[in-house]
């Protein structure tokens, strides 16, 4: 056995209970597992994704697009582990190919999938407790809620609009903010300006804000979750507006998903989330990066 | 060119016509943001450390350094003088590029100088280097304080740590990597 891969054994074997833990969690909620194609025509643009190409299609980058036409036909609550990819993603916490935990419920909003959320890490962890790095996070007390703007305000010299129009939105999430979040309980950074969630319905009376989340735990950014956009038109638009300041995303830069356009129309209210598996695990089992809970990062194939 | 994919550690680029050379590097993108590349820089040349973040769509330049066998020659006002042992040219190289290094240095010795175009902003030298104790006063038996050792001084003006038995006028071996003792020269 290789040495690397003989140093891993014990994340290795706590990686396979944890994804088992996870489908038990949803198996047990009354959610339906569900595999969609790993290699589709399009995926949904993202100004800040990148796809990997194969042949004249490309990797998912998400499977949200395929989900959500399940939840179109009428499938109410559905999950998925499966493989992403996205392009020259390489850090600590990211890997070019990882493993997505999506899960989506009809009739529900995002508020509801932080319930889900809270279950399924005292599922998880029955002593509600984790310690990472030097970190000791409490489960069994209702996790921090945070809203972007409170953020700003907590831990910034500046607004969340602000910083956009300087252009210092993402350097502040990532350096500011991100690793304050989460070091005693689990945070909710919450109410996101709208664009920067072009899949996401806005909040009813803040058009300026859209109904997406994401979930903190110990400065690691674990979950995004959003209320669904199901306005087709509305979607149309903001993957235009997408697509249009894509630099490069490969051979198709003018076509959009139509398949998905199309079905969204019969998509009920619903909402969804996308959790990292990989990162879960290093939180789970204490480890600094993403190298240590994967068998094989792209560096040692 | 490079991009910002190409960014590691210990990859040397040019900012503002300066060599740089990365020393720590993080890749992060926050949930549906950009890529941003954060680097711990130290220029080559001055020394100075600083962090600085990038984007995906920058490029850098390649900072193109070689290192060239030398000989020392003399030290004068304008600073330490080595001569290339290939062409012969003569380069300066100023006591701040050679922080410590000069205490270290000998006449003849061969050493490599790391080049930055015209510029030697660089010094390796042998690992190890023989130089003759001039200050060392005797051993004060009882002094626990430093256990068997005591302080002397070296003809270049550098001072060390030395056993108890070596006296002035002694030649020594000294590391140059951790500028420590070694041993006695036979003569």
């Amino acid at each position: 056995m290789t040495h690397f891969l003989r140093e891993k054994h014990d994340r290795l074997v706590e990686r396979a209970r944890i994804v088992q833990t996870i489908r038990a969690f949803f198996i047990e909620s009354a959610f339906l597992e569900v595999e969609t194609p790993q290699r589709i025509p399009l995926n949904a643009p993202e100004a800040n994704i990148t796809p990997v190409l194969s042949d004249n299609w490309q990797l998912q980058t998400s499977p949200e697009l395929a989900m959500k036409r399940l939840l179109a036909a009428g499938y109410k609550n559905i999950f998925q582990i499966s493989h992403c990819w996205r392009d020259d993603e390489r850090g600590r916490k990211h890997l070019p190919e990882f493993t997505m935990l999506e899960w989506y419920r009809s009739h529900y909003d995002y508020t509801q999938l932080m319930t889900d959320c809270e279950n399924l890490f005292r599922y998880l962890l029955p002593q509600a407790q984790i310690n990472y790095q030097g970190h000791t996070i409490i489960l069994d007390q209702p996790f921090e809620h945070l809203s972007i703007s409170e953020a700003f305000e907590r831990y910034t010299d500046t607004s969340p609009l602000q910083a956009i129009a300087e252009d210092r939105f993402d350097e502040l999430i990532a350096f500011s903010i991100e690793p304050q979040l989460g070091l005693k309980r689990p945070t909710i950074l919450y109410d996101y300006p709208a664009e920067l969630a072009s899949l996401a319905r806005c909040k009813t009376g803040h058009p300026e804000l859209a109904e997406r989340l994401e979930l903190y735990i110990a400065g690691l950014e674990l979950a995004n979750a959003f209320s669904e956009l199901n306005d087709p038109e509305e979607q149309r638009q903001r993957f235009s507006k997408e697509a249009g300041i894509i630099p490069t995303n490969g051979s198709h830069p003018n076509q959009l998903p139509e398949p998905f356009l199309a079905d969204l129309q019969n998509m009920p209210p619903a909402a969804g989330i996308a959790l990292g598996v990989d990162r879960l695990v290093m939180l789970l089992t204490d480890s600094h990066s993403i190298d240590q809970v994967v068998a094989f990062p792209p560096e040692d194939l | 060119m490079y991009n910002c994919s190409d960014l590691k550690k210990g990859l040397k680029i040019l900012i503002d016509d300066e060599p740089h050379v990365i020393i720590g590097f993080d890749f992060t993108k926050p949930g549906k943001g950009q890529s941003l590349y954060k680097c711990k820089l130290r220029n080559m040349v001055t020394g100075s450390l600083f962090d600085r973040t990038y984007r995906s769509g920058e490029s850098f330049k390649p900072a193109s350094l070689v290192e060239s066998d030398m000989q020392f020659l003399y030290q004068d006002d304008s600073g330490y003088v080595f001569m290339d042992q290939k062409n012969y040219e003569q380069i300066v190289l100023t006591e701040e590029v050679l922080g410590d290094d000069k205490y270290f240095l000998v006449d003849n010795m061969e050493v490599k100088v790391l080049m930055f175009g015209e510029r030697g902003i660089g010094l390796t030298l042998p690992i190890f280097v023989n130089l003759r104790v001039t200050i060392s006063d005797p051993w004060v038996k009882g002094d626990t304080a430093t256990g068997n050792n005591k302080p002397a001084t070296v003809e270049t003006g550098y001072t060390l740590q030395v056993p108890a038995f070596v006296d002035e006028g002694t030649l020594i071996q000294i590391d140059t990597r951790t500028g420590e003792y070694v041993t006695r020269v036979k003569e």
